[in-house]
């Protein structure tokens, strides 16, 4: 069992679940709000207790814990992860002909909402104004496909997926058109739709869409289909502590009022005593506290400063790649208004 | 186009109540929100000759923040701008670099289990 914290460090290093509400929820490790503590800022320290765990991570997604920050830096990361991190897009649409049953601007949005993969980081964000595009920020693609009947279809057959060729019409139909060197530059880059089976519309027989696109390099903050993570989001590591020992029939109950694993009962010299094994598993559901007898036993807490990332990449970029770039983009904020102090006083 | 260089908004303003001295500004950060606005008050506020740091979002139409400090002794609020601005700059560089080294050593060690 851990011991029971000092009152004043569970304030500074604790958010507390109790029954009817979250306690120690603000940051208060400022200078001045505590005799006998030093909380100016101090880089050494920081890096001191600094650490990041790397979970578990694959081409699309990542979970890693941050450990040692406070909750605006963390969620700095998180809020640029989901709205600047930038990536392309299609944002227009040049529709020639579109005799299908879906609207020219539904099926627009539609397009803008594929994900396109292309390293946004080789292109640049097109002018305001600018209508044309070039090779450094723009990419075109085309989706020209017409229905027709199936000449080999049986006599009888009602299936639509065999009386008519090109009737579904997906994102693997969308086709590159290099503009400028783009071809030579991008020779290996195989820029296209992210996913080619995404369904884009429907035709029947004599229906026929025929569409230039092009693609730029734009921030969620803008369109939520620059945005280049599916989801990104952290939750604070859950910690519990049990106040007493927990024995017998209770013990059973209490494993049962938590997730899976997270409270194991073993054998202690013929006692069934209950053990904390795993808090990160829990949920921080609230069912203890429907037990009068158990929930005092009981300290439901979040560590402050123990961040649980997890990030989703739209398949554009990896995941680690896109919090890599999230951090530049704080640096590059800093450095922008850096600059601007600089400037003013040189004026 | 001279023109277009004018009417393009400055990134930061600072407004500064009459009469009042250097160490209590308001500063205008034109196309920011809570994303840098939080995290430079958290450093900023844990700067010890900081009396007061805050900021606000003045209309959500508006995107633009109102990022006040005051300090202590009549030191010019500048200062503990920039240094927060600094001390965010190094934070990042080191998660940064951290995040990377881990991210290296994960896709090794997983590597290893593969072979």
């Amino acid at each position: 069992m851990a011991a029971p914290m000092n009152n004043v460090e569970e304030i500074r290093n604790r958010v507390i679940l109790s029954e009817f509400g979250v306690r120690n929820v603000h940051t208060t490790d400022f200078p001045g709000n505590y005799t006998g503590y030093d909380d100016s800022w101090n880089q050494e320290k920081f890096e001191q207790n600094f650490r990041i765990n790397v979970i578990q991570m694959d081409e699309s997604a990542l979970e890693f814990d941050m450990v040692g920050i406070d909750a605006a830096i963390a969620n700095a990361f998180r809020r640029i992860l989901l709205a600047e991190v930038p990536t392309m897009a299609v944002e227009k649409v040049f529709i020639y002909n579109n005799t299908s049953i879906i609207q020219d601007e539904i099926l627009a949005h539609r397009l803008g909402l594929v994900p396109i993969k292309a390293d946004p980081r080789l292109f640049e964000y097109r002018n305001a104004g600018d209508e044309e595009g070039t090779e450094i920020d723009t990419i075109q693609l085309q989706l020209k496909i017409k229905c027709t009947r199936n000449p080999r279809a049986t006599k009888d057959s009602s299936d639509p997926s065999e009386l008519y060729l090109n009737h579904m019409v997906y994102s693997r139909d969308m086709k590159w058109v290099p503009i400028g060197n783009q071809a030579d530059v991008f020779a290996d880059a195989n820029i296209g739709p992210v996913h080619g089976d995404i369904l884009l519309a429907q035709l029947r027989p004599g229906q026929e869409l025929d569409i230039v696109m092009h693609c730029v390099k734009g921030i969620g903050k803008d369109h939520a289909k620059f945005s280049p993570v599916a989801t990104a989001s952290y939750r604070l590591l859950p910690e519990i502590t049990l106040m007493e020992p927990v024995e017998g029939e209770k013990a059973e109950r209490l494993k049962r009022c938590f997730s899976p694993g997270v409270i194991e009962v073993e054998d202690c010299g013929g006692k069934q005593v209950a053990k904390v094994v795993n808090c990160r598993l829990d949920t921080c559901s609230r069912e203890i506290l429907r037990h009068d007898d158990l929930k005092n036993l009981v300290k439901l807490g979040r560590v402050r400063d123990h961040f649980i990332f997890s990030v989703e990449s739209t398949g554009i970029l990896a995941p680690e790649v896109l919090v890599s770039e999230a951090i530049k983009v704080l640096v590059a904020k800093c450095q922008k208004f850096l600059g601007e102090l600089d400037s003013a006083e040189m004026e | 186009m001279a023109g277009v260089e004018e009417n393009k908004k400055a990134v930061l303003e600072m407004v500064q109540a009459d009469g009042a001295d250097e160490g209590c500004v308001t500063f205008v950060l034109n196309e920011e929100d809570h994303t840098l606005g939080n995290a430079l008050r958290y450093v900023i506020m844990k700067n010890p000759n900081v009396e007061f740091c805050g900021y606000s979002i003045t209309h959500p139409s508006e995107s633009k923040i109102n990022f006040r400090i005051q300090t202590r002794g009549g030191l010019p609020a500048v200062e503990p701008l920039r240094k927060g601005l600094n001390d965010l700059t190094v934070v990042c560089q080191y998660v940064l670099n951290t995040f990377e080294t881990r991210v290296k050593e994960f896709k090794e060690t997983q590597e290893d289990v593969m072979d």
